[in-house]
């Protein structure tokens, strides 16, 4: 006690700048800084009364709200014996971005932390949110909440996969399916000049629509028939980063790609149905890489 | 237990049978640890309704994906 009086008095006083130091300091009589300065400017007087003080309210529900309700497919792998269920989710569009992304987001945070989602990018270039939602595969940041606030928005994960948990799932198939086609130049001599490989221009441009896939999967799921032979047809996603190779000018493989799709299954599944081409996300057009793969290997 | 198995009951036992299996290209001083491993995993779920196809397919599909990671070479010790 007699230490804190002591300091109490030292700190009305004007002091030396050494003094004045909170932490780290060795000077013996300033333990305690902070407290005692605190405690010296406190001051024993009355607290404002509630006059002079606004109240604070109860959040009222603004009338400026736009509620939207979202349906979401939720399924928990630790209960594997409970169905999947829908479950529904309100919020209000003014305090909510503008993409599903989002909302999804906003639900996690703040309504509901147990639902699960893949996300990364939030702008369209990791294709990890893919998802469908209202009806329609597509990722979930680059689809705009649609302003109607009366029309209930259903969100379900990528149709005809196995379901990992809520929204998320299970793409091995298809990573397997991407691996097989040996996604990489595959290539024997070196460049001539010992540089890069080069290609032209007018090479280059046969990459153009093939190589911005991200592989997420939307149009091989919206394939009915990727939907019944997915374990032996590639799916247009596959197909289309198949092409992207064969196409590739300076890929040495070619032939060898050709012949590891002229079967029945692994291209000709495909029935030009082009459920990928309306769906991609990306505006891609897989469809159309597909038909000159057949096209290719027609008159070859 | 009936003469005949559904397809769905063998395919849980051909699971455990490959998992026994797996179990001999583990260290011998573990394989013991292995296989008790196996028949927990398998003892959790054994009240699980017969009529459940779903459920029962889900497990199936999780136990094949533990079998192929459990399998790996590095694996060579378990909780006994």
């Amino acid at each position: 006690m007699a230490l804190r009086l002591a300091s109490r008095r030292l700190a009305l006083k004007p002091m030396p700048y050494a003094f004045s130091r909170s932490m780290a300091t060795t000077v013996g009589n300033t333990k305690e800084p902070l407290g005692a300065i605190s405690e010296a400017t406190s001051s024993s007087s009355p607290p404002l009364s509630p006059k002079h003080t606004t109240t604070i309210k109860e959040p009222s529900p603004d009338p400026e709200s736009k509620i939207k309700t979202f349906h979401i497919y939720r399924w928990n792998p630790d209960e594997p014996s409970s169905k999947p269920k829908m479950q529904s989710y309100t919020l209000d569009l003014n305090k909510t971005g503008p993409m599903i992304l989002d909302a999804l987001i906003r639900i996690k945070n703040e309504v509901d932390p147990t639902l699960t989602f893949r996300r990364s990018c939030r702008e369209g270039i990791c294709g990890s949110c893919a998802m469908n939602i209202d009806g329609v595969n597509t990722l979930a940041c680059l689809c705009r909440i649609p302003t109607d606030a009366g029309k209930e928005t259903r969100i379900y994960p990528l149709p005809h996969t196995y379901v990992v948990k809520d929204l998320v799932p299970d793409l091995t198939q298809f990573y397997k399916q991407y691996k097989s086609i040996k996604p990489y130049l595959q290539r024997d001599t070196p460049p001539p000049d010992g540089r890069e490989y080069r290609q032209s221009k007018s090479d280059r441009r046969k990459l153009d629509g093939l190589y911005e896939c991200i592989l997420c999967a939307c149009c091989s799921t919206s394939c009915p028939s990727y939907w019944w032979n997915s374990e032996e047809y590639l799916g247009p996603a596959v197909l289309l980063q198949s092409y992207r190779w064969i196409a590739d000018s300076r890929d040495e493989k070619t032939e060898q790609r050709k012949d590891a799709l002229n079967n029945s299954m692994a291209l000709y599944r495909c029935h030009t149905i082009l459920n990928c081409s309306r769906t991609c996300p990306k505006g891609l057009n897989p469809a159309l890489a597909i038909a000159e793969i057949k096209k290719s290997l027609a008159f070859q | 237990m009936p003469n005949k198995l559904s397809g769905l009951q063998k395919d849980v036992l051909s699971l455990y049978r490959s998992c026994l299996r797996a179990t001999r290209t583990k260290p011998a001083g573990t394989r013991p640890n292995f296989a008790a491993f196996a028949r927990r995993e398998f003892e959790k779920h054994v009240k699980m309704d017969k009529k459940d196809f779903g459920t029962i397919e889900f497990m199936l599909r999780k136990g094949r994906r533990q079998l192929e990671i459990y399998e790996q070479p590095g694996v060579t010790n378990i909780a006994g």
